[in-house]
């Protein structure tokens, strides 16, 4: 028996030494790093259990609608009804949910005991070019449209083709801007049974509808393929492209596979000054991060239970709302009467949602995305803090000690900013105005032990 | 001191000493650089877990000595491989890995990898995760340094599989690249995976579940390269390797009986063929146990 009592026992201190790292935040949200701060930027939501998958695909285009067009390999043939438009205001809401944030912490009379508070940010977005579309000259090329559609003021063609010359081809007389080199990456998706949605807007439609953006395309599918295929969007692309993605699963943290997911640097204490330009901070320090990673890496900004946040940069997403961007797995919920009780709305339930911000190129992402859902259900949370000094005038031991150590923290503070921003670090104690504070350079370290 | 001294001095060790080296730099280089997710208090559960686990089975099954190497090896690949947020899950994986050694046999031989063992039914359980794309460039390049470099220096007789299991495998996602008309980029890219290496230098060579002759490990590797890509384009599932050597460990015993070689002893590696004893005689001064016995 006792050779039984080993093992048994060795998996019981497993269980035992069972750590749970659930820190809860406090303190006060201040502000958001916004998706628009980034050029070029797209955004895509994928809402994915059991090989169901809906995207949502959203884009800044700025120019002539007329000029606008999009061409998205895709594992099926999409009925009308897998094609839908979705809300820009869902969207939006869900990019400042989980946009990178700054709080702020007030230190406390010192004389006193020592409390908290709190701010926070939000970050950036855009998405790739596009194209749209004869029986007998579709037969000589070689394509086949599989389905066409009118859905909102987008007109949409399902495209099929036997060589990606003939489909380049086609492409291009019937309008579509097709970039050089993308012959082959048309001709690779092909082979891999991919067919093409092309999205071009119906400038009619557009107008009877009276929108004046382009809001997001929505497109409901079933694959096992978890992809998010990129090798299109780099061809023309002068310099590297920012994609945003939002994932909104049941179990737990989406990851890539096939590339680095890197988690951003969080709770960091940083200048107060950065308070007045977080934008700029935070696409600074995105930027030198994507260089640290070699150019290479798929950036974690956000993984949290979407019942939740703190602090929060906006509220959750409703039950409604999330259901809008595809999630079709949660409980069917009863809505609280109103006016009645205290309840907020109902929240999404079982959603994680995971907001990953990729810069990627031909040069360093050769393959499209690839991803994965984890087990993982530990938050995560680009959030950056701002401490106040206490300026009060009491004096006390302890008050003489948080003086001197004042400089000394912001000196910290300094640094850690030039690290993460590459930022120069003379110029930031400048704009801290470090020299003026007190200095306790010239005492000698017994006379700082002891202060009284 | 001569290079054949030196080599010589080298190859009388066992050749798992210089794989725990070289499985704990690469851990080591993941925690501190590339910031894996894995707690060192995982790392300690995950490896006492398995040297227990092998302790208890050796006094279980009356084993003559007990050997921590082997367990280890399996430990600190699971370090490496398997993510969960739980220390409860790290420390069943380890103990199913050594576990599955002793439980499940077949002809005196154990049938699964212990670490691949492990991993798929944490996987499959849904209780952890395989994070194959953390490993970056450098990390990669030096670990298939460090790998290749273990193959020349011990004595890694059955070194035919690994290179075997490579060369059907990337071979296989060259040639899938070029009938894609995709830049070559692509399969570099994808063969660097940690995993891939950790994979083909430390599971698929496990000469305890590998078949015992050279001809039966080609034609082994083979049928594991096809399942691995076929899970990785058919189902579209990552961690290809290792579902693929799970679904081919049931051929082990069919090749044993249809291609016959002799069995595998860590103190005298051999590449199976019965003349091996006489050919390369190596001393093995770390072996404890010098007669034929049962081993795990």
């Amino acid at each position: 028996m006792r050779r039984l009592l080993i093992p048994t026992f060795t998996f019981l201190i497993g269980l035992f030494i069972w750590n749970s790292d659930a820190s809860a935040f406090c303190g006060f949200y201040v502000g958001k790093a916004d998706t628009k701060l980034f050029n070029k930027a797209s955004e895509v939501a994928i809402a994915r259990h059991d090989n169901k998958t809906v995207i949502t695909m959203a884009n800044d285009f700025k120019g002539d609608v007329k000029e606008f067009a999009m061409v998205v390999p895709v594992p099926t043939v999409l009925e009308k009804e897998q094609i839908h438009i979705g809300d820009p205001a869902v969207l939006k809401h869900l990019a400042d949910y989980s946009a990178p944030r700054l709080v702020e912490y007030f230190d406390e009379n010192p004389c006193h005991v020592m409390l908290y508070e709190r701010r926070s940010m939000d970050a950036l977005k855009s998405m790739p070019q596009a194209a749209s579309a004869r029986p007998e000259r579709e037969r000589a090329l070689g394509v086949t449209v599989e389905a066409q559609y009118t859905v909102g003021e987008y007109d949409i063609l399902i495209l099929s083709a036997k060589e990606s010359h003939g489909l380049e081809t086609w492409l291009s007389e019937n309008g579509y801007k097709i970039p050089n080199g993308a012959s082959a990456i048309l001709h690779s998706y092909l082979k891999q049974n991919m067919k093409f949605f092309v999205a071009k807007v119906n400038l009619t439609e557009q107008t009877k509808l009276g929108f004046t953006h382009l809001r997001p395309l929505q497109i409901a599918f079933e694959s096992p393929k978890f992809i998010l295929p990129i090798r299109l969007g780099t061809v023309n692309a002068d310099g590297a492209q920012e994609l945003f993605i939002y994932f909104l699963t049941k179990q737990g943290r989406v990851e890539t596979t096939n590339y680095r997911t890197v988690r951003l640097p969080e709770a960091q204490e940083i200048p107060l000054y950065v308070k007045d330009k977080f934008g700029d901070f935070y696409r600074d320090l995105f930027t030198q991060q994507v260089k640290r990673e070699s150019e290479r890496g798929v950036f974690m900004e956000y993984a949290w239970d979407m019942n939740w946040c703190d602090p929060c940069a906006a509220n959750p997403l409703s039950a409604e709302e999330m259901r809008g961007l595809g999630v079709f797995w949660q409980d069917n919920q009863t809505v609280m009467p109103r006016g009645k009780s205290f309840m907020p709305q109902p929240q999404a339930q079982n959603v994680f949602l995971t907001r990953v911000h990729v810069r990627y190129d031909a040069a360093h992402f050769p393959e499209d995305l690839m991803f994965q859902e984890t087990s993982d259900r530990s938050n995560f949370q680009a959030r950056y803090i701002l401490r106040h000094p206490w300026t009060g005038t009491d004096e006390c031991p302890a008050a003489t000690a948080y003086r001197q150590q004042l400089r000394e923290r912001y000196e910290r503070e300094a640094q850690t900013l030039a690290t993460l921003t590459g930022w120069n670090i003379s110029e930031i104690r400048k704009s801290m105005d470090i020299a003026a504070l007190p200095t306790n350079d010239n005492k000698k370290w017994y006379q700082q032990l002891w202060v009284n | 001191m001569s290079l054949d001294r030196l080599k010589t001095q080298f190859s009388s060790l066992d050749p798992r000493l210089y794989q725990i080296a070289s499985l704990s730099t690469l851990l080591l280089y993941g925690l501190l650089w590339l910031h894996f997710d894995v707690s060192p208090v995982q790392i300690i559960v995950t490896i006492g877990t398995a040297i227990l686990t092998q302790y208890a089975g050796a006094r279980f099954y009356n084993l003559p000595s007990f050997d921590p190497k082997s367990p280890l090896i399996s430990a600190l690949s699971l370090c490496l491989l398997l993510r969960t947020d739980h220390l409860a899950v790290a420390a069943l994986a380890a103990f199913i890995a050594i576990g599955s050694k002793f439980v499940i046999r077949w002809r005196d031989k154990h049938l699964f990898n212990p670490t691949n063992f492990a991993l798929v039914i944490m996987l499959a359980g849904g209780l952890g995760w395989i994070s194959p794309g953390q490993w970056g460039q450098v990390a990669w390049f030096g670990f298939l340094i460090a790998c290749l470099g273990s193959l020349v220096v011990t004595r890694a007789a059955r070194a035919d599989v690994t290179l075997a299991f490579l060369t059907f495998y990337v071979g296989l996602l060259f040639a899938r690249a070029l009938w894609l008309g995709d830049p070559l980029t692509i399969p570099l890219h994808q063969i660097e995976s940690g995993a891939l290496l950790i994979f083909s230098f430390f599971m698929i060579s496990d000469p305890k579940t590998t078949p015992d002759s050279r001809a039966g490990r080609i034609v082994f590797a083979l049928m594991v390269a096809l399942a691995a890509l076929y899970v990785q384009f058919g189902f579209f599932r990552p961690n290809g390797p290792l579902w693929g050597l799970i679904a081919c460990a049931a051929l082990v015993p069919l090749l044993d009986y249809v291609l016959p070689g002799s069995r595998y002893d860590w103190s005298k590696p051999s590449t199976g063929r019965s003349l091996d004893s006489v050919v390369n005689p190596v001393f093995a001064p770390l072996s404890l146990s010098p007669h034929q016995q049962r081993r795990f």
